[in-house]
Parts: structure tokens; C-alpha cells; sequence
């Protein structure tokens, strides 16, 4: 029984923890004109969490907290590593675009280190509890951040779309995690997956897994899930909507890996059909739906719906895999897929922030020309818009290449059937990404339209420098991607 | 020169285009001579490389691949670099180097607007990489990702500066202008077949008794695949990611609109190289490691490929458009290519490679010439081109032999692809049906005299009769020098393949030989 706190493991916790109290401290003494000190405080503290993860990865042990309830392994660390560094690129977006506001920086940085603190704990996290307040400390600064344009309409919508949906899926999601504690009597997932091993056929069972799984797509926004995401994407401020499509996505898949692997590895018959057709339906309708948009940061929200089918493929060949390789396969293929996609996103939404102010317009076709004004903009967007489409050779083609790979690995009749939908959706997928391509290139740019060049802002372009460096290097070296998804395929396959 | 042949060699050719396109990336784009000096002096190296390739290969053991390395690449997925070549990809490879060349010295003081030589030249330069990089790559995910890379370089040139009249969408009810329609069709019709191409291979790696997406690896392990229940599929997915490149009727329908709407030289490269990777791939991939299925399917893809002869030469007789009429005669020629193949014959193998050469050296000159008439009439509808032979009398001569070529004239390279194709029809692999195979000979055979039809009523449309009024008092440059020096190389091909077609059987009929007794045991 170890109850005793493990400080070592709980590092970068513990650093997050007081970058954020410094944050909002700092915040009150500072005068108006130097507060963006706190974004330079909170990124200094992120990135300072990241050096205890480097050696507790190093050190190559297991730390496990709280009778098992809170372990640091190579999952949770390369979780933790995703997440910390989706944070720090986000919140170099974000410098410039909330300085333009001019006020509120304290509390925008505190709420938004707060929301990557909890992440890092739903990593750790292998107990129903800590798992769901994990989420919650995710999910609820982002409550707040979403409406951060408080004279904005839409920014109120979103935020009230989202609060609302939010708090609906965690009471479903709560409702399924008391059966499950009523059913098996432990909360751990190691105890869960022991008690349920007579349970498989249990409605009651089944009832719960299948409400914590829509739990759980409320957050990952799959179909038919998804309705708050393109209007909440839209009002948010940009910066926070490429949080919510990275790292609040990713959380979700994180709870969904854990308790489906760890708590419910006997209750796969179950859940894999079930997302089976969760990933079909949420592909096809994300990427149907994303053809007829308009609007960039819609495309781009319909977009991530479409990705977080492609990423739920993996886990419907769990549900019919027998053998542990092929178990092993899928899950290293979620988290790689999950890890590209990251970056590649976050990309996409830098492109987006920076050509906004270039173009002052959300709709697609308002970046027309953008290739002659601002050629490096748009051969960077090029870059992630095609890498989000799985193009060779940047870094996407692996993503998909891994998601196909875990599709075809049983050889069952039902998954490779998942991985033709899943060509289909690459192929539709591409047609709207290269909308977006055709425009910066292909099309003339708007009578109207002011050519004088908006400089991008260098921490701005830091984040864009990060990213690409990424989507390139990962392209043509796909091993660095694979390596941290091979390093988390244990947890499947024991 | 050890280090050229432990792979060294083969990884310069295929990655020293990237390394020009990272230089030319970094000039500004006011520098033009540098940046299009930097793009020659780098195809010129490359085609050294290639040329010396040539003289290390040891055309003893050409069914061997040589010059080769494997390395570890992904280790995650058991993908390796393991590169190198054969009898079969040296001359593919020598193509694909040689038309890059002469590509970038034909853009030299052609530009088409939107003026842009430093994009344009990028563009090429990564084509170049995609294209080597297929030639060499020996193992299914490498291939996989150079087959997929040529896609975006083209997109953009048709995209940016393919034709801009505009055109109807037919069922979308949709004027739109012809670069954009033909850039993301050519697009979505390669990544689809391509896609479901990726599956079938990850079906190979998976089913294969020792799994590898290793290509000799998995060509050894040739019986067992082919017995396997699902090896039909996997083979229907690779067909498809070929037919589609090749193209074979009916997944054709790009080809007509991408060539057409291309920039010439986009065009020139599309046809001479670009297409042969779909065939290429059978050869490579699809009839070594399911040899069986091959068999099976070869009945079908003769047929395919014969209508497709009959199609596209009835459909360029149908042509006012002058480039459309040449990018149709690529679904015919690619025809008889494919016709070849599917004999799974050496002669009808060997056939289908010479071809591929021949109709990269000579349709690519076709395309030369309809882009530098287009660049002088502004025009290239049939109906108002006329005694180009008194405008303009050395394109008029060149187009004049060219088309002799392109038709088949014995003595030119033409002549081997076509005669041989038909003569491994005549006489397919035992076991197949002899009645398929050879009406798919004589429609082939009917093709040919369709194709000397419609190239020489094009001839007599542009080259002959008097210029018509319009032209009256205008002056137009004959050829100059820039032209000359991309072309004369291809015209000097067209006739040394034609004379001694062993420059390029030398090479290819061991490789091939060899290729045959192993899938068909004889």
C-alpha cells in the first residue's frame, strides 16, 4: 500500500502548480503596461515542468501513488510531454492576440496553466476520481476562456454552448461511473478490470460503459456528439480554439485509452463496436460536413471531428483483436495519431491567427492571394493543411499511415472494412484541405484587398517555427512520432 | 568509388533535388539566374549520377539490384531505406533524370503566367526527388511515399499554371476554370487509387509468413502469398493504385484534363515520367509478389488495355485541341505498354519497357512542341493552325518526325514498344487464353493503324496546306536555342532506341528473364 506522495514523480504537478499561483500573484503588482511579464512567467513554468519529465523518462521507472491510483509511467509521461508542449505553443500564440486586449492577461494565463495542470494529472490518472477531476480542471477554465471576448456575441454563445454541453456529458459521464462503482466495487481501473472479468454480459454493465463512452465523446466531439464544436470553435478566442481542438481533445482521448485498456479490457466486445461505429459516423459526417464550409476555423472545427474519427479506428480493431500485438498496435496507433495530429493542428490554427490579421476575415475566401502577399504564411499553412490531409511528406502520412496499419493488422473482415471507410474520408478529407491550398495559391487576390504585409509577431512565430520543424523532420523520420507511441503500447498488450 | 556503390550514389541522385530546392528556397526571388543556374547545375549533376550509375551497374547479374543499401527507417513498422536498382529501374531512372534535365532547360525563357521561376523550378526539382526515389525504392512504404510525393509538385503547376479558360463541370452545374477543375481531379482520382494501393500493401506486410514491407523480401515469399484467400483483394487494391496512374481505361478521365490543362513542361513530365510509375509498379510490385493473381487478372487488364488502345485512338481522331490530342494518345500508348505486361511474357515485359521509355522520350517531345506552338499562336486548336511547315519550318520538321515516331515508324524508338507488345500478346504466358489475348492483339494491331491515322491527319491539319488568314504578315520565331537544347537530346534518343533497341534490352531482358521464370517458373 503506498500512500506515501511520491514528490519526485509529482514534479511537474507541483511546478504547474506554482507558476500559476506566481501568475496570478505576480498579476495584481504589476502595472498594466508590463503584465504580459505573466505570459512570459507561465511559459517559463511550462517549459520548467518539462524537466523533471525528461528525467523521470530517463530514469525508466514505473512511480505508482496512491494505492494505484496515480501512476507515472511511460504513458503518462509522454502524455505529459504532449500536453505541456501543446500548452507552451499555445500560449505563444496567445501572447500577442490577448496582449491586443489589454486586460484580464493574469487571469488568462492562470486559467489556462490550470487547465494543462489538469491534464497532466488525467495522464497520471488511474482511479475513475482522479481521472474525472483531471477532466474537470481541464475542462472548466476553459469554460471561462472561451468566452474571453466578453462584448462578443458569439463568444458568449460558444462559451454557453459549451458550458452547457460540457456539464451534460460530465453528468453522464458521472452516472456511468457510479454504476460501474456499484457493480464492482472499486474505482481503481486495475480493480474494475479485475471485478468485471464475470461481468462482460451484465446490461447494467454494458449500460455504464456505454455512458462513460459518450461521456467521454461529448469531449473528443465525434459524431453525434460533436453539435457544440464548430460554434464554440468559431466564438472562442482562435488561441483557446486551438486548445480546445489539441490539447482538451486529446484529454479526452486520454480518459477514453485508459478506461477503456485499463478499467474494461474484459467489456471489448462492447466497446469496440461501439466506437466501430462511432469512428464510421463520425468521419464521414465530419468530413461530409466540412466540404460546405466557409468559414476557416469552421473547416478547421469540423475538420478535428473528422480527425477524432480517424483517431477512434484504433480503438473499434480493439474490440475484435485477439492477440496482444494487434491490441498493443491499435493503442500505439491512437496515441501516435493523436501526437501528429497535435502539432499539425496547432500549426494550422498559428496560420490561422497570423493570416487573420493579414486578412481580417475568418472566410476562406478572404485568403485568396495570400501565396503572393505573404508567400512564407502560406507555404507554411500549405505544409500543415496537407499534413492534416495524411499528404506525403510531412508528418500526417504517418498518422494515417499507423491508423490503417492497426485497421489491417487482424485482418477481420469488420476493421479492414473501417480502414476502406477511413480511405474513403483521406480522400474527401483532402478535397477541403486543398480548398484551402487553392485559395492562398491558385486563387487572384480580392480587388479590395490591402497587400501591405501585417508583420507576424515573434512568439507567434516561434510556435509556427516549432511546429513546422515538427511536420517536416516527423515526415521524413517518422520513428521520432512512432517511438513515443511504441513506448505507451504496454498498456494494451501487458 | 565504393561509396557510390554502397547506395551513396543512389541516395545522391534521389535527394539531391531537395537539396536544390532548400538552396533555391533560400534565394530571394529577385536572383533569378542564380536560382535557375542552382536548378541546372543540380538536374546536370543528377544525370551525371545517373549516367555513372549506368557504368557501375553490372549488367552480368541485371536481375540483381545493385548500387543499393538498407538501412534502418522505421523501426516501429519494420519499414527500412533499403533502395536499389535493376536491369528493369536503371533505365527508368535514367529517364526520369535525363527528362528532368531537359525540363528545366526548356523553362530557361519559357514562363507561363503567373511568371513565377523559382516556384516553377521548386516544383520540378521536388518531381525529380518523387520520381527517382520510386525508381530505387525497394521497400513498399519508401515507394509508397515517393509515388505519393510526385502528386503535390504537379498539383501546383496545373494548379498555378495550367490553363485558365474556363469550363463546365458536367452534374455540378459549375464554370470554373480549367486549371482548378483538372488540378484537384488529378488529385483525387491518383489519391484514391493510391490510398486502397497503402491497404493492399499493408495487407502484404501482415499476411506475408516473415512480415516485411521489404519488396525482394516479399517477392520471395511469392508462393505463399499468392495462396493466400484474400490475395485476390490485396492485388485488386494494387491494381487499382496502378491502372490509375498508368492510366487504364476507365480510370483514365484525369489524364485528358491534367495533360491538357498542364504548363507544357508539367505536361512533358506528367507523360514521360509520371505515368510510368503506375506501370512501373506492376512490374515491380504486383506481378513478382502475387504472381498467381496476376495471372488471373491478366485476361482482364489485356482487354482493358485493348480498349483502351481502340479508345484513345478513336478519341484523339476526335480532337480539335492539339495538346488533347496528344495527351489521348497517351491512354493508347500506355495501352499497348499495358497489353505488354499483361502477357507476363518476357517479350511482352520487355516490350512494355522499351515502350515506357520510348513513349517518355517522344510523347514528351510531343508536348514540347504543342507547348512552344501554343507559346506562338496563342492557339492550339487544329481548325486554325495550319502550314505551320511554312511559319515555322524546324518545329514543323521536328513535329513532322516526331509524330513518325509516335505512330510507330520502324527504325524509330516508337516501333520496338508497339511491335513487341503485339508479339507477346500473339503469344501470352501457357495457361492464358490464347482467343483474349489475341483479339487483344488484333485490336492492338487496329490500333496501331488508328494511331498512324490520327497522327498523320494532325500532321496534315497543322503542318500542311497554306497558313490560314489570320497568320497573314505575322512573323514567328522558328526555333531557338533554349528549344534546341532540350530537344535534339530526345530527337537523338528517338533514333539510337530505335536503331539499337539493346541500349535498352540490354539492361532490362536479363532483369526481365529472370523476373518471369520466377513468378511463372518459365
Amino acid at each position: 500500500m503506498g500512500f506515501a506522495i511520491d514528490y519526485w514523480a509529482l514534479a511537474p504537478e507541483i511546478i504547474l502548480a506554482v507558476t500559476l499561483m506566481t501568475v496570478l500573484t505576480a498579476e495584481i503588482f504589476l502595472p498594466r503596461s508590463l503584465r504580459y511579464i505573466t505570459a512570459i512567467i507561465a511559459v517559463m513554468g511550462t517549459i520548467m515542468a518539462m524537466i523533471p519529465l525528461v528525467v523521470l523518462g530517463l530514469s525508466g521507472q514505473t512511480h505508482s501513488m496512491f494505492d494505484g491510483s496515480f501512476v507515472v509511467d511511460d504513458f503518462a509521461l509522454v502524455m505529459k510531454g504532449l500536453f505541456l508542449a501543446a500548452g507552451i505553443i499555445v500560449m505563444l500564440m496567445s501572447i500577442a492576440y490577448i496582449e491586443a486586449d489589454r486586460f484580464y492577461q493574469g487571469e488568462y494565463y492562470f486559467l489556462m496553466v490550470s487547465s494543462i495542470l489538469g491534464s497532466l494529472v488525467m495522464a497520471s490518472a488511474r482511479d475513475m476520481i482522479i481521472l474525472f477531476i483531471g477532466l474537470e480542471l481541464v475542462t472548466g477554465p476553459l469554460f471561462l476562456l472561451t468566452g474571453w471576448r466578453k462584448g462578443d456575441r458569439k463568444s458568449n454563445e460558444a462559451a454557453l454552448k459549451f458550458f452547457l454541453l460540457g456539464v451534460l456529458s460530465t453528468a453522464i459521464l458521472l452516472y456511468g461511473m457510479s454504476f460501474i462503482y456499484g457493480l464492482t466495487g472499486s474505482l481503481t481501473f486495475a480493480g474494475i478490470a479485475d471485478a468485471s472479468a464475470g461481468l462482460a454480459d451484465a446490461s447494467a454493465f454494458i449500460m455504464a460503459i456505454l455512458f462513460i463512452m459518450v461521456g467521454f465523446a461529448f469531449k473528443i466531439s465525434a459524431v453525434p456528439f460533436h453539435f457544440w464544436a464548430p460554434d464554440t470553435y468559431e466564438g472562442a478566442p482562435t488561441p483557446i480554439t486551438a486548445y480546445l481542438s489539441v490539447s482538451s481533445k486529446t484529454a479526452g482521448f486520454v480518459g477514453m485509452l485508459v478506461v477503456t485498456y485499463l478499467a474494461f479490457p474484459h467489456a471489448a466486445s462492447t466497446w469496440g463496436p461501439a466506437l466501430w461505429i462511432l469512428a464510421a459516423l463520425t468521419m464521414t459526417v465530419g468530413n461530409l460536413t466540412a466540404l460546405r464550409q466557409t468559414h476557416i476555423v469552421r473547416l478547421l472545427a469540423y475538420s478535428s471531428v473528422a480527425q477524432a474519427g480517424f483517431m477512434l479506428v484504433p480503438f473499434a480493431v480493439a474490440g475484435v483483436s485477439n492477440s496482444d500485438r494487434a491490441l498493443g498496435d491499435a493503442f500505439a496507433a491512437t496515441v501516435t495519431y493523436v501526437a501528429v495530429y497535435a502539432f499539425t493542428n496547432l500549426g494550422a490554427f498559428g496560420i490561422v491567427i497570423a493570416a487573420a490579421n493579414q486578412t481580417k476575415s475568418g472566410l476562406i475566401e478572404r485568403w485568396a492571394g495570400l501565396g503572393t502577399t505573404s508567400p512564407g504564411l502560406a507555404t507554411l499553412g500549405t505544409i500543415f493543411f496537407l499534413s492534416l490531409a495524411g499528404i506525403p511528406p510531412f508528418a500526417g502520412w504517418f498518422a494515417k499511415f499507423v491508423m490503417f496499419r492497426s485497421a489491417m493488422g487482424p485482418g477481420n473482415a469488420w476493421t479492414v472494412a473501417l480502414a476502406a471507410i477511413a480511405v474513403l474520408n483521406a480522400v474527401i478529407g483532402f478535397y477541403y484541405y486543398a480548398r484551402v491550398v487553392k485559395a492562398m495559391w491558385f486563387d487572384p487576390l480580392p480587388d479590395n484587398m490591402d497587400t501591405e504585409v501585417v508583420p507576424v509577431d515573434p512568439a507567434l512565430q516561434l510556435s509556427l517555427v516549432l511546429t513546422v520543424a515538427f511536420v517536416i523532420f516527423a515526415g521524413f523520420f517518422p520513428q521520432i512520432s512512432a517511438f513515443f507511441g511504441e513506448a505507451t503500447r504496454y498498456i494494451a498488450s501487458g | 568509388m565504393e561509396w557510390f556503390d554502397n547506395g551513396w550514389g543512389l541516395t545522391l541522385i534521389t535527394f539531391l533535388p531537395l537539396v536544390g530546392v532548400v538552396l533555391i528556397g533560400l534565394m530571394p526571388q529577385s536572383q533569378e539566374e542564380k536560382i535557375k543556374k542552382t536548378a541546372l547545375g543540380t538536374s546536370i549533376i543528377v544525370l551525371g549520377l545517373s549516367i555513372l550509375a549506368a557504368f557501375r551497374f553490372d549488367y552480368g547479374p541485371a536481375a540483381e539490384f545493385q548500387l543499393g543499401t538498407s538501412l534502418s527507417w522505421i523501426p516501429a513498422i519494420g519499414s527500412n531505406y533499403h533502395i536499389g536498382i535493376d536491369g528493369i529501374s536503371l533505365p527508368m531512372l535514367i529517364l526520369s533524370a535525363f527528362v528532368s534535365l531537359l525540363a528545366i532547360i526548356y523553362s530557361w525563357n519559357h514562363w507561363e503566367e503567373p511568371r513565377n521561376p523559382k516556384a516553377f523550378l521548386i516544383l520540378i526539382l521536388l518531381l525529380e526527388m518523387g520520381m527517382n526515389g520510386t525508381f530505387v525504392a525497394l521497400d513498399l512504404v519508401l515507394f509508397f511515399i515517393f509515388f505519393e510525393l510526385v502528386l503535390l509538385p504537379m498539383y501546383f503547376m496545373i494548379g498555378i499554371w495550367g490553363d485558365k479558360t474556363p469550363r463546365t463541370v458536367a452534374g455540378f452545374n459549375l464554370t470554373i476554370e480549367t486549371r482548378l477543375y483538372a488540378s484537384i481531379k488529378f488529385f483525387i482520382f491518383t489519391l484514391f487509387g493510391s490510398a486502397f494501393m497503402l491497404l493492399s500493401f499493408l495487407a502484404l506486410y501482415f499476411n506475408a509468413p516473415e512480415q516485411t514491407f521489404d519488396i525482394p523480401g516479399l517477392i520471395a515469399q511469392a508462393p505463399a502469398l499468392s495462396a493466400l484467400p484474400v490475395a485476390g483483394l490485396i492485388f485488386a487494391g494494387m491494381f487499382l493504385g496502378f491502372a490509375v496512374k498508368v492510366p487504364m481505361w476507365p480510370l483514365h478521365t484525369w489524364l485528358p484534363d491534367a495533360h491538357t490543362a498542364a504548363p507544357t513542361v508539367g505536361s512533358v513530365l506528367l507523360a514521360a515520367i509520371l505515368l510510368k510509375l503506375g506501370s512501373y509498379g506492376f512490374i515491380r510490385i504486383a506481378i513478382p509478389i502475387l504472381p498467381e493473381q496476376a495471372k488471373q487478372w491478366a485476361p482482364a487488364i489485356a482487354i482493358l488495355a485493348a480498349i483502351g488502345i481502340i479508345y484513345g485512338s478513336l478519341a484523339c481522331l476526335a480532337q480539335t485541341d492539339m495538346k488533347r490530342l496528344i495527351a489521348f494518345s497517351s491512354v493508347g500508348h500506355m495501352g499497348f505498354v499495358m497489353l505488354g505486361i499483361a502477357s507476363l511474357t518476357e517479350v511482352g515485359i520487355n516490350a512494355a519497357i522499351i515502350g515506357m521509355v520510348a513513349h517518355g522520350v517522344i510523347t514528351g517531345m510531343l508536348f514540347f512542341l504543342a507547348g512552344s506552338m501554343h507559346h506562338r499562336y496563342h492557339t492550339r486548336d487544329m481548325l486554325r493552325l495550319g502550314g505551320n511547315m511554312k511559319l515555322m519550318p524546324k518545329i514543323g520538321g521536328i513535329l513532322a518526325f516526331t509524330a513518325m515516331a509516335s505512330l510507330g515508324l520502324p527504325g524509330l524508338a516508337g516501333f520496338w514498344g508497339e511491335f513487341a507488345a503485339l508479339l507477346g500478346a500473339y503469344n501470352p504466358l501457357p495457361g492464358l487464353d490464347l482467343g483474349i489475348f489475341r483479339g487483344a492483339m488484333v485490336a492492338g494491331a487496329i490500333g496501331t493503324v488508328l494511331t498512324a491515322g490520327y497522327m498523320l491527319w494532325m500532321l496534315q491539319k497543322v503542318n500542311l496546306g497554306e497558313p490560314a488568314a489570320e497568320w497573314e504578315g505575322h512573323e514567328f520565331a522558328d526555333m531557338d536555342k533554349y528549344e534546341l537544347m532540350a530537344w535534339a537530346p530526345l530527337l537523338v534518343a528517338t533514333v539510337a532506341i530505335g536503331v539499337f533497341p539493346n541500349l535498352i534490352f540490354g539492361a532490362t531482358s536479363d532483369a526481365v528473364a529472370s523476373l518471369v521464370q520466377t513468378a511463372f517458373g518459365g
